[in-house]
């Protein structure tokens, strides 16, 4: 087989990764809002809140547990198919991943267990610390992760030993600058994509009361709150639910962005510095100036300069977002390739640990259709999510939403945005990065880097490659059926499919027999 | 120094010890869960003597390959990438595990169940075959060149240590799952789970007694250990046929600690040896990473790993109590409060 077995490689890597990160930025976001609403209900006894924490958390779980299910995949395929990365940098990479699991997991897992079975057997203060203890192990475990994908980005914190970056300093890794930008960035991101799960799913719900006629609107526009006898659940609390929630949401959707620009602003300085062939290429910027372009196309079959027409620009903007000034030019691809071609060479050298690939000239420049699309994208559907959040408190302020099925629809729509915002941003740091699979450093420590050429494990072949590529691939494609398909029937059954005691008018015997409980959730 | 180095490669042992003792069970339900029960409570209460912890359980498992990255990058790269379609067919069993545990319940046609019933036994069995027969392979070898990479192309790793770690470790997941389901069930199921580990226990052993012998061949002090193993086997088999549930459980898993730690120190310092040539051996002088990591490391799990091992107790001793049929609510039904 004369296939490329990196490019099969980075395929398998590409799609096992951006698949598990649809799961992670909604367990990350989505547990904390679910967090924030169980203390509120811990702190008033207020139902509507005990309601909200139940139904949310029931939908946090189904999407939990495909994160779990997809990250075991992430940790064993570094050794799999990247075995040459993995002994290149295990000394220093390794780490984070291995803290990942003692710091975080542990906690996440087991305190997520003693929440799912602890309603009515833990005290309740000890079942919201539980789910507390959860939330925050997730959120340290994106902190470990993001440790390790910035020492790719940026190295630090190492010195070659034989070839190989050998860790000297665990602080300088931990407190990598890029990994803080990073992190807090990915953070914000997760949020704003909680935060449009709540709005789009109260918005849902708002609208079919105002369908099925229980909510109706007086004269001013105000919302007259109704109930519902036939439908488990859908009473005047069911109301307050949703508004609460969608309110919730939005102003969360709001804070996520201020807070993903503020963070993003940081990142894309440091990146101007730290690789800068990245930044040039996300502006599709082949010359050097000061323009931010807000329309180039080219001929997308070549990756050269020279088919690159920039339609509309906005003088400045681009020095304002690397430089913090509106004249300093800003180093275009043209002038960066003879730089790096300089420090790191023209061609892979000939070694056989680059395989086929051994003597090939290096084009350091990532294909700039990806950079630029992915980095646009990434801003567009982040604006878009924090747009739609803002109309939709707008439109919700007289207590319900319209009585339009587009409206609905739309809203559902739009919790799609903030996703494709956070995959389009990874791809755009992933691919930028390359063709390095870990990053130079000129200004620390030069030296440290590989080529994604040289990461592949040796012996494995395009043909195994390829079965891992297609058999995850088929089984990710089933479980995001089969997730989707599960959603839609919880979110479709309302509160009372988190909350049976809401859908059975008759009391049920909570105690058996022999006098023990009734287990009050189980599979 | 190589001291560090064997202190990480003691707690990579521990850490894959752990794995078994802990997930152990849980694959050992899920892998009976078509057989040992017909009726659906049954089955349900098979689910939930696991549901807590199954998930904590398994971290066991990611530490130990994180531990094996950072500790040992060669012997976790080689190994890894060596074992590519094993390793992959065993994610695929992982991914099917934890969905089904989550998922099946959420839906209620027969069709629905009986597919996540099998995805659980098919998860957990192929998980407990792989995680087998890696640990079994790790300390007999594989044809690994200078480089530390696999000869002989896609399937070079198969051959009869692939078999028998397979065989060994879904039979010790098979029982270790039975006599925790004795302690942790009531009335029909705990009678039938004593019957069945009476019988198994010993023969589903026998695969990793196996391995145990032949690891010790050239170390004669570390029959001690495996002997200890073995008598623990035969009295948790007396355990077993005294009802004394909770004596069984401890000896089955001293069984396994008993042997593990003798393989593993027979095989010291390999940590995966060349079949080709012993100069091409992966020890842990030549796979360890450097001195400073392995310290950094090491103070933080000496800090961290008791208080895990302090807050996975609290879990288990908060759902400590048998389960009966008693127990399982009433399955529910999402309601359809929306139409459309």
């Amino acid at each position: 087989m004369d296939l490329d077995p990196v490019l099969i490689g980075r395929w398998q890597f590409g799609i096992t990764t951006v698949y598990h990160f649809w799961m992670v930025p909604l367990t990350l976001g989505l547990g904390m809002l679910v967090a924030i609403l169980q203390t509120i209900y811990h702190r008033t006894g207020n139902e509507v809140y005990l309601r909200s924490t139940k139904f949310f958390g029931k939908l946090f779980l189904i999407n939990f547990i495909m994160g779990v299910a997809t990250g075991l995949v992430q940790e064993f395929q570094f050794g799999m198919a990247w075995s040459e990365y993995s002994r290149f940098v295990g000394d220093v990479f390794g780490a984070p991943l291995a803290l990942e699991a003692l710091l975080a997991f542990f906690l996440e897992s087991t305190f997520l267990g003693l929440w799912i079975f602890g309603w009515g057997r833990l005290h309740r203060a000890v079942h919201l610390g539980a789910l507390w203890c959860a939330v925050i192990g997730s959120w340290i475990s994106a902190y470990f992760i993001i440790v390790a994908n910035s020492w790719m980005q940026h190295p630090v914190g190492v010195e070659l030993v034989d070839g190989r970056p050998v860790m000297t300093d665990v602080w300088a890794v931990l407190g990598n600058n890029t990994a803080i930008a990073a992190y807090t960035h990915t953070l914000f991101g997760a949020l704003a994509v909680g935060g449009s799960f709540l709005l789009g799913i109260s918005w849902y719900h708002l609208y079919h009361r105002r369908k099925d006629g229980i909510d109706t609107v007086g004269a001013d526009g105000t919302v007259v709150v109704g109930s519902s006898s036939e439908l488990p659940g859908r009473d005047e609390i069911d109301h307050r639910v949703w508004i609460n929630s969608l309110r919730i949401g939005a102003v969360v959707g709001i804070i996520a962005f201020a807070g993903v620009s503020i963070t993003g602003d940081i990142q894309a300085k440091l990146m101007f510095e730290q690789q800068p062939m990245k930044m040039a290429s996300a502006e599709a910027a082949c010359h050097d100036g000061t323009e931010f372009s807000v329309l180039t196309v080219a001929d997308p079959s070549s990756n050269d300069c020279d088919g690159v027409q920039n339609i509309f620009e906005i003088p400045g903007l681009l020095s304002f977002l690397a430089k913090g000034d509106f004249s300093t030019p800003v180093h275009g691809v043209t002038t960066l390739l003879p730089e790096y071609q300089d420090k790191y060479g023209t061609h892979i050298p000939d070694d056989p640990r680059y395989g086929d690939h051994a003597g090939e000239p290096i084009d350091y420049q990532p294909i700039m259709i990806v950079t630029y699309w992915g980095f646009r994208m990434m801003i567009g559907f982040g604006i878009l999510a924090a747009g739609v959040c803002a109309i939709g408190l707008w439109l919700s302020r007289r207590g319900t939403v319209p009585d339009s099925k587009w409206l609905s629809r739309g809203f559902l729509l739009a919790i799609t945005a903030p996703f494709i915002a956070n995959s389009a941003g990874w791809i755009f740091t992933e691919m930028g990065r390359q063709p390095f699979v870990v990053a130079p450093n000129p200004a620390q420590l030069d030296g440290v880097y590989m080529y994604t050429q040289a990461a592949l494990s040796p012996e494995v072949t395009p043909g195994m490659l390829l079965f891992s590529l297609i058999s995850l691939t088929a089984v990710y494609g089933v479980l995001m059926a089969v997730e989707l398909r599960l959603l839609t029937t919880y979110v479709k059954g309302g509160v009372a499919s988190a909350m049976p005691e809401l859908a059975s008018s008759s009391t049920k015997p909570t105690i058996t027999d022999d006098g023990d409980d009734v287990l009050s959730f189980a599979y | 120094m190589e001291i560090l180095a064997t202190i990480w490669f003691i707690l990579i042992v521990v850490l894959w010890t752990g794995y078994l003792f802990l997930d152990g069970f849980d694959l050992g339900v899920g892998m009976m869960l078509p057989f040992l029960t017909r009726g659906e409570r049954g089955k349900r209460v098979l689910l939930n003597t696991i549901g807590p912890v199954w998930d904590g359980n398994e971290v066991w498992l990611i530490t130990a390959a994180g531990a094996m990255f950072a500790a040992f990058p060669h012997w976790y790269a080689s190994l890894f990438s060596a074992l590519y379609i094993p390793l992959t067919l065993c994610l695929l069993s992982l991914i099917f595990r934890a969905v089904s545990i989550e998922y099946r319940g959420k839906g209620h046609t027969p069709a629905w169940r009986s597919f996540w019933t099998w995805a659980m036994a098919v998860g957990s069995a192929g998980t407990a075959f792989c995680i087998g027969a890696l640990l079994v392979i790790t300390t007999t070898g594989l044809p690994l060149n200078g480089h530390g990479d696999i000869v002989g192309g896609a399937f070079a790793w198969m051959s009869w240590p692939v078999l028998l770690g397979g065989l060994g470790g879904l039979g010790f997941a098979f029982v270790h799952g039975l006599v925790f389901l004795g302690l942790k069930t009531q009335g029909d199921i705990r009678a039938r789970v004593q019957r069945w580990a009476a019988r198994a226990m010993l023969p589903a052993a026998v695969p990793f007694l196996i391995w145990f012998a032949l690891s010790i061949t050239h170390r004669a002090w570390l029959s001690i250990p495996v002997l200890v193993g073995i008598i623990s086997l035969i009295a948790a088999v007396v355990a077993v046929r005294a009802g004394a549930e909770k004596r069984a459980f401890v000896l089955h898993g001293i069984h396994l600690v008993a042997g593990f730690g003798a393989v593993f120190a027979g095989a010291y310092p390999n940590v995966l040896p060349s079949t080709l040539d012993p100069a091409n051996s992966l020890t842990i002088a030549t796979a360890s990473s450097s001195d400073y990591t392995l310290t950094v490391m090491l103070i933080v799990t000496v800090i961290i790993l008791p208080v895990i091992i302090g807050y996975q107790i609290f879990s288990y001793r908060m759902f400590l109590g048998r389960i009966a049929e008693t127990h399982i609510p009433e399955a529910h039904r999402v309601p359809v409060a929306i139409r459309s």
